[in-house]
């Protein structure tokens, strides 16, 4: 636990605190954290498994089975490429290659400047703008190939204005 | 409790109701193949797909171990349709197992093997990808191998009913799924106590104990040093199942045989390093009680339960008694006073212990263990390993004569010293001798069936000796010490003396004993995983009774080594031989690279 500032101990033990009353808690308490932090490092497991008595490899295989949780610090903008069976028939994966060509990176990780994460989504309910790429929460319509390199780099630009 | 009508095959039968179709059958004479299903549903997933059968009305073939009876069932085990399934179940777990069985030490005990013959699974019928192989064999006590676990979670379970741990848990997800502690790590780099429970209910060989066996030899074949043997009490009591004997049949004369066979130098039983330890304990506790120390005092023999108190009750470590385990004790007498008796040095002596236990082989590397450096215990192996060399060297045992112990310097135990290996056990012994040392004169009844068990779960007594109140507790399991362990930590404690194990049951129970599968067992009564642990502690109480000597303070050896060599017991030499100390320990924090 050494890892972890007291300030972050406190935060974290407040979510813990939030369902408390909950048969289940587990799901909210990552859920949280993940929203909070962005990830989830075993040192953070380990407290949560002294506040709610579950044990951390219990928690660790939550951790593990949805990929919507993440071990590791996620970059400052999260590209969420839709690889649904509608986005995946209308060129998706064309899409997420030219996305890992440029950023240098494969689906899962994250670049060195820790700005971009990419993540292989399955299908994110928007089939009727395939191939559809989510970042940190905005929506672009109808990819095209050609269009990625103009996206990176508007967001590149925003982060060094 | 009511009684339903349901028909297998087309016979009626009445059982009770809320049975599982597994266990209802199983009242009527079926065994139906099962995997992940264990112990009453201790662990009973529904995952492994091999206890399917067909039941009228349902919709698809079902579950046997988790699906209820009810009144009017109608259930065929032996429909060509469920027949095919349950085969089709092993095969798909066969396309993706680790299949060099020969080489495998769980041949002859493989449950997978088994259902694979009950079934009559082909391998190689399903070919495919292979999982990602997940090794670990950093830890003293254990070895995970994952291209053999076939994903029940009975490891799991266990793990957390005994000790309330979870050390193990599935992660990640679909096939890409594995059982490990918590980020892959090795059971080393985990709060693991390594006490090898999750080894005795593993269905194949995907945790098993970490062999010492190429090490023995080693010493035996090449080595110039001189070998000598000792043996835990509850090894006597279990030993003789994989012989086929019948469970609870002390073998101890076959025993010490067979190890002579095996070409050990000397054959010693740890007994005396467990008298040895009461005069130990005893003497401290009698100085904690009159001289205000730390109360209440813990009994320091299970390296299981030292583990779990450096992880998760480091503030509660003075409680612990400082007295190094039997076996350790006895090592450490070999190397000294032994070594001088016979006039050879201690470097040239390598002790082997046979022990009931995995998390002894992690004990014996402590530092804090050692004496100039050396550790007291040089190998340890679990019964199921001495086993394992008696049928290498083509022994029949149940032809050997009965042999004695080797007589010489530290032959005599007492029947105190015997009662160890059952939880209670070393509670008894140390009473038998606090009651004389406090009386003067010997208890009458010389048992204190009071503290008696033989699982898990708290006992407690208080005992009046001579004016001197003394109140004890006994606990096997961490999730029962727990709770002792909680009363300490609060403040509200009103023991003088606790006695705490490991493994629910203590040793008998241990984690490195012969497997009890009731299917291996076709001439011990259906009941069989309920009555072992009391089985096996009746062959330890037998041997008690049959003792002339039963209190540790009238071992004449004893006696002898205290005269000639320690002086008194907790004297200066005694407490650098025979004393240890503790120290807290982070779980998941650290990564030792050793």
């Amino acid at each position: 636990m050494a890892k972890l500032n007291e300030a972050a101990v406190a935060q974290i033990e407040g979510i813990c605190d939030r369902y408390k009353n909950e048969k289940t808690p587990l799901m909210m308490i990552l859920s949280d954290i993940q929203n909070e932090y962005g990830y989830i490092p075993l040192e953070v497991q380990e407290l949560v498994s002294k506040k709610t008595g579950i044990s951390v490899a219990e928690i660790y295989g939550v951790v593990t089975f949805y990929s919507f949780f993440s071990l590791t610090p996620k970059g400052k903008y999260v590209i969420g490429c839709c690889l649904g069976t509608a986005c995946y028939v209308k060129g998706a994966q064309i899409v997420i290659d030219r996305f890992s060509e440029l950023l240098g990176i494969t689906p899962g990780q994250t670049t060195k400047d820790g700005l971009f994460t990419l993540d292989a989504l399955r299908c994110i309910g928007a089939c009727g703008i395939a191939p559809a790429v989510s970042i940190n929460g905005k929506v672009y319509p109808k990819v095209d190939v050609e269009e990625v390199e103009g996206i990176i780099e508007s967001y590149k630009k925003e982060a060094s204005a | 409790m009511s009684l339903i009508n349901i028909k297998i095959e087309g016979i009626p039968y009445q059982v009770e109701e809320g049975l599982t179709i597994l266990e209802a059958a199983k009242k009527c004479g079926y065994e139906i193949p099962h995997l992940c299903y264990f112990n009453h549903g201790e662990c009973s997933q529904g995952s492994c797909r091999v206890c399917l059968v067909e039941v009228k009305g349902a919709r698809g073939l079902v579950a046997s171990c988790v699906y209820p009876v009810n009144d009017g069932m109608e259930i065929s085990i032996s429909s060509a349709e469920a027949v095919a399934a349950r085969r089709r179940s092993v095969e798909l777990l066969l396309s993706d197992h680790n299949q060099f069985c020969q080489a495998c030490d769980k041949n002859g005990k493989c449950e997978l093997l088994h259902v694979a013959i009950v079934t009559d699974a082909r391998s190689g019928v399903f070919g495919g990808s292979h999982s990602e192989v997940h090794l670990d064999e950093i830890a003293p006590g254990l070895v995970r191998d994952t291209s053999k676990c076939i994903l029940c979670g009975r490891c799991i379970e266990r793990c957390k009913n005994a000790h309330g741990l979870g050390i193990l848990g599935f992660e990640n997800r679909g096939f890409n799924t594995f059982v490990s502690p918590a980020d892959d790590r090795s059971f080393e780099d985990s709060p693991c106590i390594q006490c090898g429970q999750c080894v005795n209910v593993c269905p194949t060989g995907a945790l098993m104990e970490h062999s010492e066996i190429d090490k023995v030899d080693h010493a035996l074949r090449y080595g110039k040093k001189i070998v000598i043997a000792q043996a835990a009490p509850a090894v006597r009591a279990a030993l003789g199942e994989e012989f086929g004997y019948k469970i609870g049949t002390p073998v101890t004369g076959k025993m010490i045989a067979a190890m002579r066979r095996l070409g050990f130098a000397k054959i010693y039983d740890v007994n005396f390093g467990a008298d040895l330890t009461i005069m130990e304990e005893g003497t401290e506790l009698l100085g904690r009680l009159k001289n205000g120390g730390v109360l209440p005092m813990i009994t320091s023999c299970s390296p299981g339960w030292v583990n779990f108190a450096e992880y998760n009750y480091s503030d509660l470590l003075p409680h612990l008694s400082s007295c190094k385990s039997p076996h350790q004790m006895q090592g450490a007498i070999l190397k000294s006073y032994w070594a001088k008796q016979h006039d050879v040095s201690p470097e040239d002596i390598f002790v082997v212990s046979v022990m009931p236990c995995t998390a002894k082989k992690y004990e014996r590397q402590r530092d804090q263990l050692k004496v100039n450096g050396l550790s007291d215990v040089d190998a340890v192996i679990t019964t199921r390993e001495l086993a394992r060399m008696i049928k290498r060297a083509g022994i029949m045992f149940d032809r050997l004569p009965d042999e004695d112990w080797d007589q010489d310097i530290m032959g005599d135990y007492t029947g105190a010293g015997v009662i160890f290996g059952v939880t209670g056990g070393v509670m008894e012994a140390a009473l038998r001798t606090v009651y004389f040392k406090l009386t003067g004169k010997e208890s009458d009844p010389i048992e204190f069936k009071e503290v008696r068990g033989h699982d898990a779960g708290i006992r407690e007594a208080s005992l009046d000796i001579n004016g001197t109140t003394v109140n004890v507790a006994i606990a096997s399991g961490m999730k029962s010490a727990r709770v002792l362990l909680d009363d300490i930590r609060a403040g509200k404690s009103k023991y003088h003396f606790i006695e705490i194990m490991g493994c629910p049951g203590g040793c008998i129970n241990g984690g490195g004993q012969p497997y009890v599968r009731e299917f291996f067992l076709p001439n011990e009564d259906d009941d069989i995983l309920d009555t072992y642990k009391e089985k096996r502690a009746q062959a330890l109480y037998s041997e008690d009774e049959r003792m002339t000597l039963r209190q540790s303070h009238k071992n004449p050896q004893v006696k002898e080594l205290y005269d000639k060599f320690l002086g008194e017991p907790n004297s200066h030499k005694a407490h650098e031989l025979l004393h240890t100390t503790y120290a807290a320990r982070e779980g998941y924090n650290e990564i030792k690279l050793s």
